[in-house]
């Protein structure tokens, strides 16, 4: 039952890492490679029988220390699907015995005979330092501030999906830029693969250095709506702020909260992405988030691809050869 | 104790400006001359191709005694220091309890004595309990022996406390040693921002939270003609406000510590909590001002700010770990590296930054070879190599950023009033395998 992988896979490259920490240090290629195969498992998904034997016989952790159901449930049902067997372990700082680090919970995990592990922290670096310190692979799903890769592969495998290409578009990543993880993978995958970025927010939101990654500052979103091909419409990350940000959310709704009428600004054909969940009302209307633009939903069933994707690629599989 | 002879070694005291070839007698602890001897002597040092220099001395350490024995002791922070090179240390008062009545200052004298190791000068707080709310009983730590205070640590926040810590102490003469950071622009920072946080995705600390302060406090100084001293200047502009400071005659002294000048913020593209400290490690620019700081004479001191923490502490999260790196045994070959290989300072400088300076700030009679003074001397071999080690070193604790460089300089002999207290190990492993 072989699957050929679509686009461009290049042969003469092979997949080497053993773990996805973040998209900053991919190359190119590496993204694509990562989509491609995720296509491969899109179209696996689609069959009635939706399990393939990729991962038998491996043990996939998925270790939360920040609790997140949907980012854990998209990886423990990718999981399943590769045939792999699957544990959840959500760890609060208070659940862990005194003294104990983040090393030394992940070191006994890891002692019961994982081959991946999954980790979202609230620190960033937080995986960086585990796949250091530990044997079996490790996969970055969030890590406070810096980066979550697979939300931004699995966005940017939605444009592509939809819009047929990267290279070219204006992407506009709409919101707290300054506290988002999502913005930061975001960005490495789109200026990797030919995008332009606009990121959109107060100034309080935006840090000024972030022009250094080749992307446009904007503090209008009415502004910049007519260029955009999609826009990405972050979270306020209430947790890691600070506080004191911007005046109010009544405030920051009027000027950045995505609208029905203000969409009517924006290209007829936009595609508007929202990681994770939104808090409605603040960013996005609810006409909008199930609006027709809106490609929320298929959002989480590409999340599953890409999550099947990376789980196959760290634990050794080769892009042309997915989905056998 | 008889005589010493340290002969042949490149002796070079800026409190003296000498710099020459010559033997250094000590007699009963106490410096003779600095010139041929013939007479006999009770020890003999071959010390050609060494540099012979006033004992070092390192302004701002921190041993976690009392309160926090598991990460240093008194004891163990001597014992570092000594290994390092340096005959003297101020410790700063942010132990557990703080350093904040003169018996805390006594029982400070009491450990290092105990130890044996090297002069340990306690520094007392500027407030009690390091509150920030009211001045010590400064008056009774300089009845305890404190040479100078701050609420190192901590800032002192409040502008009024500053003005009256820097008028109440121009009665003994005794400076404010300030760590100069705006609270407000820095919590729940944990490094330096700008372009490496923002990739990074880490809390920021603003250069401008340093600047603010330092600005503040040298305003405050003129206003008072108090003696202050600013701590581990680590930003371009710091240095700036400072040499224009002085420029207009303020009464005012900075130091800088050599991870300042040994590191940048892209450290921390790492995570390791070893490279998290306060202030944080900076850009390229700040380094290069610091150094031109240095060069200038703008900058008057080089202190480790040796922040001991037990292992455990730095292998939390990044958030949850503590700030602080050690330094006193990395310190004297970090400044070669940085200083004297790419030849922004020659030895007397560097030197001067080690000894009569941080002396003259403290207002202890240390830091001179002149005949009469007390014999701290420390003599120094400038070219072996070695690999820095952080598991053979006598601090209790590890958290050194250096682990794994290989460096050049280290102190071979140490004398405390003429007594040689330590030496260092015939040849250190690590240069047999260099020379393979
Ligand atoms: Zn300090």
């Amino acid at each position: 039952m072989a699957t050929e992988v679509s686009g461009p896979a290049k042969s003469t490259e092979l997949w080497t890492r053993r773990h996805l920490l973040d998209l900053e240090h991919l190359e190119p290629w590496e993204i694509e490679a990562i989509l491609d195969t995720a296509s491969a498992f899109r179209e696996v998904s689609e069959r009635s029988r939706k399990k393939v034997p990729a991962l038998q016989g491996k043990v996939v952790v998925n270790l939360f220390f920040e609790p997140s159901t949907r980012t854990r449930t998209s990886f423990s049902l990718a999981a399943k699907r590769l045939s792999a067997d699957t544990v959840d372990f959500t760890v609060s700082s208070s659940s862990m015995a005194k003294g104990e680090t983040f090393i030394d919970t992940a070191k006994n995990i890891e002692a019961m005979g994982v081959d991946i592990m999954v980790v979202r922290h609230q620190t960033p670096g937080t995986p960086h330092i585990l796949a250091r310190k530990l044997q079996c692979s490790v996969i970055n799903a969030g890590d406070g501030g810096h980066e979550h890769p697979t939300q931004a592969l699995l966005d940017v495998f939605t444009i592509r999906e939809v819009k047929g290409r990267i290279r070219g578009l204006t992407v506009g990543l709409i919101g707290d830029i300054a506290h988002s993880r999502v913005a930061r993978s975001n960005i490495w995958a789109l200026k990797k693969l030919g995008a332009h970025v606009i990121v959109c927010g107060p100034p309080t939101l935006i840090p000024r250095s972030i022009t250094k990654l080749d992307v446009e500052i904007a503090y209008s979103l009415d502004e910049i709506l007519p260029r955009c091909d999609v826009l990405n419409v972050l979270r306020i990350q209430f947790e890691r702020q600070r506080g004191g940000l911007f005046p109010s959310i009544q405030e920051y709704f009027a000027l950045y909260g995505v609208t029905e009428e203000r969409l009517r600004r924006a290209k007829d054909d936009v595609l508007l992405l929202a990681p994770g969940p939104i808090n409605r009302g603040i960013e996005l209307t609810p006409g909008v988030a199930d609006g027709e633009h809106s490609a929320v939903l298929r959002q989480v069933t590409n999340g599953l691809a890409v999550r099947m994707a990376v789980l196959y690629l760290v634990s050794g599989g080769q892009p042309r050869s997915a989905a056998e | 104790m008889g005589t010493v002879v340290i002969r042949q070694g490149r002796v070079i005291d800026p409190s003296q400006g000498i710099d020459r070839v010559a033997d250094l007698v000590i007699r009963d602890g106490v410096v003779l001359q600095i010139g041929p001897w013939d007479g006999p002597a009770d020890l003999e040092i071959d010390a050609a191709g060494m540099i012979v220099a006033p004992g070092l001395i390192d302004m701002h350490v921190h041993f976690r005694e009392p309160g926090n024995e598991q990460s240093e002791t008194i004891a163990t922070g001597a014992a570092a220091a000594l290994a390092g090179g340096f005959t003297s240390v101020a410790c700063m008062p942010n132990t557990e309890p703080a350093i904040d009545t003169r018996e805390a200052a006594e029982f400070v004298y009491l450990q290092a004595d105990r130890a044996g190791y090297c002069r340990v000068y306690p520094v007392g707080a500027v407030t009690k309990q390091r509150a920030g709310r009211e001045l010590a009983e400064m008056g009774q730590l300089v009845e305890g022996g404190a040479v100078a205070f701050s609420d190192d640590g901590s800032p002192v926040e409040s502008a009024e406390i500053m003005r009256r810590a820097l008028q109440y102490t121009r009665m003994f003469d005794r400076a404010i040693l300030n760590h100069p950071e705006v609270l407000d622009l820095t919590k729940g920072g944990v490094m330096n921002e700008g372009f490496t946080s923002m990739r990074l995705g880490l809390p920021g600390m603003p250069a401008v939270a340093e600047e603010i302060m330092v600005s503040r406090d040298i305003l405050l100084a003129a206003d008072t003609d108090g003696k202050l001293h600013l701590q581990h200047l680590s930003t371009a502009g710091s240095v700036e406000l400072v040499r224009s400071a002085k420029r207009r005659g303020i009464r005012v002294t900075a130091e800088v510590c050599p991870h300042h000048l040994a590191l940048t913020d892209e450290a921390l593209e790492s995570f390791d909590p070893v490279f998290k400290v306060n202030p944080p490690l900076r850009t390229r620019r700040d380094v290069d001002a610091l150094i031109e700081g240095l060069c200038d004479g703008t900058i008057d001191v080089i202190a480790s700010d040796h922040a001991p923490h037990a292992p455990a502490l730095k292998e939390l999260e990044l958030d949850r770990a503590p700030f602080g790196m050690i330094g006193l045994e990395t310190m004297l070959p970090i400044c070669i590296k940085t200083l004297i290989e790419p030849g922004h300072l020659d030895w007397m400088e560097l030197i001067r930054k080690l000894t009569i300076n941080p002396a003259r700030v403290l207002g202890i009679d240390r830091g001179t070879l002149r005949p009469g003074a007390e014999a701290d001397v420390t003599v120094i071999n400038p070219e072996v190599t070695w690999t820095i080690d952080p598991e053979r070193f006598r601090s209790k604790s590890r958290n050194c950023p250096f682990a794994g460089w290989t460096v050049r300089g280290r102190a071979e002999y140490v004398f405390v009033a003429g007594e040689l207290r330590y030496r260092a190990e015939a040849e250190p492993p690590q240069l047999a395998e260099l020379k393979r």
